[in-house]
């Protein structure tokens, strides 16, 4: 079996670069600090092909299957003899596919953002973000234990809040970057409490025993059980609950649209193609728990994917920021992931949605990263982010209009583009599962085929807007990445992933299911169709659209009002409530002890002070009438 | 050695040296004066170390060390106490012990 050893490499690299370009970015010209963290993800680019082509080219594979290797792993920490995290690296077959998708959406975001970001005041302070960002999402998925994950889990928090912040003269950015901060945190206190649970009632952390398929770790705290869950259920469930948070499943959603006021790279990087997904990783990384110990778990990630993808996809319907609408497309994509996770069994051609999940997941980095991009260069030339001010933009950005085309083809699902293929897969696997949740995922493909044509037919088509300056195509350094990303969405649906990434190792065969490929394919055209009578010509069609449905446009228009539900509960009942009594409970009791203890020494020192009179000889009677005192106690004593 | 004189002469002579020096420190407001009268008490402890050491213990020297030791970091307190003097009077332009008060709290 092959050493990879290298593979080291790749997050030692970054975090130099961070380092590197974080301290001394100051010192020398913005365009070298850009250059140095390019330079950095590109060696990383390449040891991570590297290492994914020796990987599934035959070194990971042992008897038809893929195992789980660690060329590294160290103690980190040391509490008690049982008690020890460790730091390493875990190559298996889906950590070895994000290594490709991360690195390789990292290096497109950095190139774009070479122009993109071009006389911006942060621009080495952006680049040394991104590199930490690259480094903690890489660690993040080559890790060994659930603990060295939920440690990078919390840097690529963090690195997501510095970069959504990264107009901090903006209120609404900051205040965007405290929501995703506060919001991810609240969940991930689920996280840590999943983790502790976990690890309790199976005495590790360690990935090789807990997700063992015929390991001890999944038969155990499966006999306790509290509310009718078994312990094991309620653990997943609150890792779960973590993952919700990062991925932004419903009800933890509402981070994610304002997350879009960071830089568009940044959303393509961090908000579209890679953190986000980071909960639909973990809840593939720990599969074999999900599928096996607590199904009840697995069913409530599928249902809660289903109904998040469904009502971000309703909500993108109405929205009219395109960063946003792409947004709601990245929850309703990464919902559609999850459902296809909890349709899956383990094992064999049955874990057909773990591989289709991974599948979509690969494919949606690549379109929806090419999605951000190419808004990025319609943001960059129109100066605006509103749908309604732009318009015939294909005359003026060729390359950017045909690239922009191929992702909406791809997301939709239209064949021979990446998203059909695994498509298809989650639509199969939901068939065989759950009836329900294939309606669902139908009406979701449907959906999503008019949400991205009427965005589409907005800015592409439709009347040209009074431009002040007339748009131009993005420079090359722009363009190349989002070329580079079409092609990917072209190609990437023809990987037999099946044979390489599947929940247990062993690769099966799959093939195209016309019976449900073809319908699916047909309401994806229908709203492909619908989205082109309302939006190709300028109409007063959308505005009667609009006035006909009345209350419930704008009920979907206000994202369902969970936004003003979130604000009412933490400002009027968690404020009100809790909040104020315990400001005044320490205003007026732990304050006013405090200065209480403060004001007593004050006066008791004031009152005694004069007894330091200065004066040498008082000192000298003092002390030698105390001697004399002492003295003649003593004699006393001695006398008795 | 003094032939006939008892050890409670010497006991005595240290007894009222050491309070003339205890006295003067007390009452006297002249620094140079209050420094003479800590060095009459180091002399009057000097005459019981060697009183008791020439009377109790005559084959041993250890208290007539003592009391070399305790003219030597006599000498050496001198030294200090007068400089502190000297530059006290350069400053307030008096040596009188109720006038320095600068170092009250």
């Amino acid at each position: 079996m092959e050493n990879f050893g290298y593979t080291v490499i790749v997050p030692f690299l970054l975090f130099i670069s961070f380092l590197l370009i974080g301290l001394a970015g100051g010192k020398f010209k913005p365009a070298l600090s850009g250059i140095a963290g390019t330079f950095s993800v590109l060696v990383c680019t390449v040891v991570s092909y590297i290492t994914a082509f020796s990987y599934f080219s035959g070194a990971g594979l042992v008897n038809d299957v893929y195992q789980k290797i660690i060329p590294y792993n160290t103690e980190w920490m040391r509490f008690t003899d049982k008690l020890v995290i460790n730091m390493g690296i875990l190559l298996d077959p889906i950590s070895v596919m994000m290594l490709v998708v991360i690195s390789t959406v990292s290096l497109m975001v950095h190139i774009y953002s070479l122009g993109y970001m071009k006389g911006d005041s942060g621009y080495s302070r952006y680049f040394s973000f991104l590199s930490l960002f690259t480094f903690s999402m890489i660690g993040l998925v080559i890790s060994t234990n659930i603990f060295q994950t939920y440690v990078f889990w919390e840097l690529v928090g963090v690195s997501s809040y510095l970069l959504i912040g990264h107009y901090y003269q903006k209120p609404s950015a900051v205040s965007a970057s405290k929501k995703a901060f506060v919001v991810t945190r609240f969940a991930d206190l689920g996280f840590l409490l999943g983790i502790l649970i976990l690890s309790n009632i199976t005495g590790t952390f360690d990935y090789s025993i807990l997700t063992d398929p015929n390991g001890s770790a999944l038969t155990q705290g499966s006999a306790i059980s509290f509310m009718g869950l078994s312990v094991m259920t309620w653990a997943l469930i609150l890792v779960f609950m973590g993952c919700a948070g990062k991925s932004a499943m419903f009800p933890l959603h509402i981070w994610l649209p304002d997350a879009m006021e960071g830089p568009t790279p940044v959303s393509a990087l961090i908000h579209a193609a890679t953190m986000v997904v980071a909960g639909v990783f973990l809840v593939a990384r720990l599969f074999p728990l999900y599928a096996l110990s607590a199904p009840a778990a697995l069913h409530l990630v599928g249902y809660v994917g289903a109904f998040t993808s469904l009502f971000a996809a309703i909500i993108a319907c109405t929205q009219t920021d395109i960063k946003r609408i792409l947004a709601f497309s990245t929850i309703s994509q990464i919902g559609l992931m999850m459902l296809a996770l909890g349709v899956s069994d383990f094992g064999g051609e049955k874990g057909l949605g773990y591989m289709a999940s991974m599948f979509h997941l690969f494919n949606h980095a690549m379109f929806k990263a090419l999605l951000f991009l190419c808004a990025g260069s319609v943001i960059h030339a129109v100066h605006s982010n509103e749908m309604n001010g732009m318009g015939g933009l294909r005359k003026f950005m060729p390359v950017t209009h045909i690239t922009f085309l191929v992702a909406c083809l791809a997301i939709a699902g239209i064949p021979p583009f990446s998203g059909f293929f695994s498509k298809d897969e989650i639509l199969v696997a939901a068939y065989e599962k759950d009836f329900l949740l294939f309606i669902v995922s139908m009406i979701i493909a449907g959906l999503t085929a008019f949400y991205m044509f009427r965005l589409y037919f907005s800015v592409f088509w439709n009347k040209a807007s009074d431009y002040k300056t007339a748009p131009h195509e993005s420079p090359l350094n722009m363009a190349v990445p989002l070329m580079f990303l079409a092609f990917a969405s072209l190609i990437t649906g023809f990987i037999p992933f099946s044979k390489f990434v599947t929940a247990d190792g062993k690769g099966f065969e799959t093939h195209i299911h016309w019976g449900i490929a073809l319908p699916a394919v047909g309401i994806a055209l229908a709203g492909i169709f619908t989205a082109m009578v309302i939006y190709k010509k300028e109409s007063d069609l959308p505005q009667r659209i609009k006035a006909s449905l009345g209350s419930l446009y704008s009920l979907v228009y206000k994202k369902f009002y969970i936004d003003e539900i979130y604000i009412f509960i933490t400002k009027k009942i968690i404020f009100n409530g809790i909040s104020t009594p315990v400001a005044w409970f320490d205003r007026k009791v732990v304050d006013n002890t405090m200065n209480g203890i403060a004001a007593v020494t004050n006066f008791v020192s004031v009152k005694i002070k004069s007894f330091q009179s200065g004066q040498l000889q008082q000192y000298a009677y003092v002390m030698v009438s105390g001697m004399i005192i002492i003295i003649l106690f003593v004699l006393y004593l001695w006398n008795k | 050695m003094i032939e006939g004189i008892q050890l409670e002469f010497f006991l005595i002579l240290g007894t009222l040296v050491f309070f003339i020096g205890i006295y003067g420190f007390l009452t006297r407001k002249n620094l140079i004066t209050m420094l003479m009268s800590a060095e009459l008490i180091l002399n009057a402890v000097n005459i019981n170390f060697v009183a008791f050491n020439k009377y109790l213990y005559p084959e041993n020297l250890e208290g007539q060390f003592f009391a070399l030791f305790i003219i030597a970091i006599a000498a050496t307190e001198v030294a200090v106490a007068v400089s502190i003097i000297i530059s006290l009077y350069r400053r307030i332009k008096s040596i009188d012990v109720e006038k320095v008060n600068e170092m009250k709290y």
